[in-house]
């Protein structure tokens, strides 16, 4: 695999999908030491939200320690060069949310949805695209669909008004050639207009190798976290992808030794313990299922005694996806009173 | 002698609730109304031997007086319903809103139908089909002790939404935290919703969860949502509690499921009935006070 001269644009999740890993509980100092470490190191976005986007503070996904708008202003006013960016899931967050956060200083947001419901996002976008963020259509799941359908999904995001597309592996459960054909997919079909991205999880350890895929097939912003800070397995590892980049000679404008030093003295010790690839978190990616159920599946399990393992299975056969974390307590009662034990 | 109606939206809310409004012993469903003559919707009426007109509310209003229409249901999109009850308010019909708009108060009839009909209101909203399934257990929980927050989870089949419901995502979750603060009776509430593609298509589920001020009275809880299980499915027969209500501190959850008739759409569409059974219900009433005023 030949990349030299690529030049991409690493988009750290740490205070995002790193809130699923703490159940949102970060404290402002956290999140000032992490970011202002990031922008150090040249990482030139960051996304900071609750775990589920705006609007995702609730009994149902876990109320965040702080608000949104708390968070933003313990990150934003120390930027020294970094774009701060929001998540906004449509049905969890809506645009009032989306405009609040523009005030306290995001300027990307990305609109997520599963990936055969772009339609839901049209609000959100056509809102963003008047707000003059840069915005995103970030299409999650992105394995449970072919080429075809997830093109036809990402060029109604596009109509909308978003200017670059992300192909999401929620579930961590593509490999690098249905990365590389998904990627190429969206370039074939929209060649340099829209920019393309790439979000991974590592639950079966392919973060990286993943990531080099979307690459090779035009994927040109590309998620991390730091220490692999992230739902289900994580991330994948920024400080890794840049080293990795670094000996590929592709260009990520960040310093491999200060990112390494952020992850190792920053991040790991905010984490308690390091994020691993588990035999709970290589289940989602194994059986495909959205990685932020995996704190869900536990607490189910230490409820109802029924195994996390089998819990999370299930709501893969049952074709349970991102948001509908509800469903877990009420599948795991249901095989809980089908073995008698409730 | 029923009362004569029309259905203003030919999309699935529309042809669901004009299969349900043929049933009825008192409402007699006469004009289908779309914006597109090829719709799914406008064809099946024009079958069923309905009046039908493509050209949107405006090639309905010549006819309303002609053809004795009272009631007008209204499942277009939030955007448009303004101005259609503008349209049909000026000539003295009553409108049944089920979009998102809320310009007329919130009706969720197991709750709150008695008061709407004392008042004789001109239009009623239906509120959405996540609240029309989960208000209820919230005014159960409310009827018993102070309900601090309420949150609820709607979840349906991408099937089952149409364009309208896609295009109103933020209206849907707006309207359905109104109707749980001013009719499920909760100082705060929150709506979420997800749509899941999967094949075969899911039932409609709801979850809702409730934090009470004091520490909850769990049998009398139980009772409330139980009875109130019982008066839902007097009109919705496929609505169940399917897990719940499960005490965690002062949090209370409850698990619903709704299958629908298959009416319109096949049963798991359960998200269609509550929401047309309950506009179904309302008009009823309605029509019995307009004809003892007649």
């Amino acid at each position: 695999m030949d990349l030299r001269g690529k030049k991409i644009t690493i988009h750290d999740m740490s205070l995002r999908d790193g809130m699923h890993s703490v159940r949102h509980q970060f404290t402002l100092d956290q999140m000032t030491a992490m970011s202002t470490a990031m922008d150090q190191a040249g990482v030139p976005m960051i996304e900071v939200t609750h775990g589920d986007g705006l609007g995702g503070s609730s009994l149902n996904y876990g109320y965040g320690l702080h608000t949104n708008e708390e968070w933003l202003d313990a990150v934003v006013p120390n930027m020294k060069q970094a774009k701060i960016s929001a998540l906004l899931l449509p049905g969890i967050g809506i645009v009032k949310d989306l405009e609040r956060a523009v005030e306290h200083g995001i300027s990307t947001v990305r609109v997520a949805t599963h990936c055969t419901e772009a339609d839901c996002s049209a609000q959100h976008i056509k809102a963003a695209v008047e707000m003059k963020l840069d915005t995103v259509g970030f299409l999650m799941m992105a394995h449970m669909v072919d080429e075809k359908k997830l093109v036809e999904e990402a060029r109604k995001m596009v109509s909308y008004g978003a200017t670059t597309i992300y192909a999401t592996d929620s579930a961590g459960y593509l490999l690098p050639d249905m990365v590389g054909s998904r990627i190429a997919a969206l370039k074939a079909e929209f060649g340099d207009e829209i920019e393309l991205g790439f979000h991974g999880h590592n639950n079966l350890s392919m973060g990286v190798a993943n990531s080099l895929s979307a690459i090779e097939a035009g994927a040109t912003r590309i998620d991390a976290s730091l220490a692999g800070f992230g739902a289900g397995s994580g991330n994948t590892a920024t400080e890794v992808l840049v080293a990795v980049c670094n000996r590929m000679g592709i260009e990520t404008g960040i310093d491999l030794d200060k990112i390494v030093d952020a992850a190792e003295d920053i991040a790991l010790p905010i984490m308690g313990k390091p994020t691993r690839i588990s035999r709970d978190s290589l289940t989602l990616g194994y059986a495909g299922v959205y990685s932020s159920f995996l704190l869900f599946a536990r607490r189910a399990e230490a409820k109802y005694g029924i195994d996390a393992r089998t819990l999370l299975v299930e709501l893969g056969r049952r074709g349970m996806i991102g948001g509908q974390e509800d469903m877990i307590d009420d599948c795991a009662m249901e095989m809980a009173k089908a073995k008698g034990l409730i | 002698m029923k009362i004569n109606c029309a259905l203003i939206g030919s999309g699935n809310i529309g042809t669901d609730l004009m299969y349900k409004l043929k049933r009825s012993d008192i409402l007699n469903p006469l004009w289908m109304v779309g914006i597109d003559p090829e719709s799914d919707g406008l064809i099946r009426a024009q079958k069923d031997g309905m009046k039908t007109t493509s050209d949107g509310v405006d090639g309905l209003l010549p006819f309303i007086k002609e053809d004795g229409i009272k009631i007008a249901f209204d499942a277009t999109s939030a955007y448009v319903h303004g101005e259609n009850n503008r349209k049909l308010a000026e000539l003295g019909v009553k409108v049944i809103d089920l979009t998102p708009a809320a310009i007329g108060p919130f009706c969720v009839p197991s709750v709150n139908m008695e008061q709407l009909l004392k008042d004789d209101v001109q239009n009623v909203n239906m509120v959405t089909c996540g609240g029309q399934a989960t208000i209820p257990m919230v005014a159960a929980i409310s009827s018993v002790q102070e309900v601090e927050y309420a949150e609820i989870i709607a979840t349906a089949a991408s099937k089952s939404a149409g364009p309208g419901t896609r295009a109103n995502i933020d209206e849907f979750t707006e309207t359905t935290k109104l109707g749980i603060e001013k009719i499920g009776g909760a100082k705060k509430g929150k709506a979420i919703i997800i749509l899941n593609p999967a094949e075969p298509p899911l039932m409609m589920r709801d979850t809702v969860h409730c934090q009470t001020t004091e520490t909850p009275d769990q049998d009398a809880i139980i009772k409330s949502v139980n009875d109130m299980v019982k008066e839902v499915q007097k009109f919705v027969p496929g609505y169940t509690l399917k897990n719940g209500p499960v005490f965690d501190g002062n949090k209370i959850s409850i698990w619903l499921e709704v299958e629908g008739l298959g009416d319109y759409l096949p049963k798991y569409a359960g998200n269609l009935d509550i929401i047309t059974a309950a506009a179904t219900n309302i008009a009823e009433q309605m029509a019995h006070s307009i004809k003892a005023g007649v």
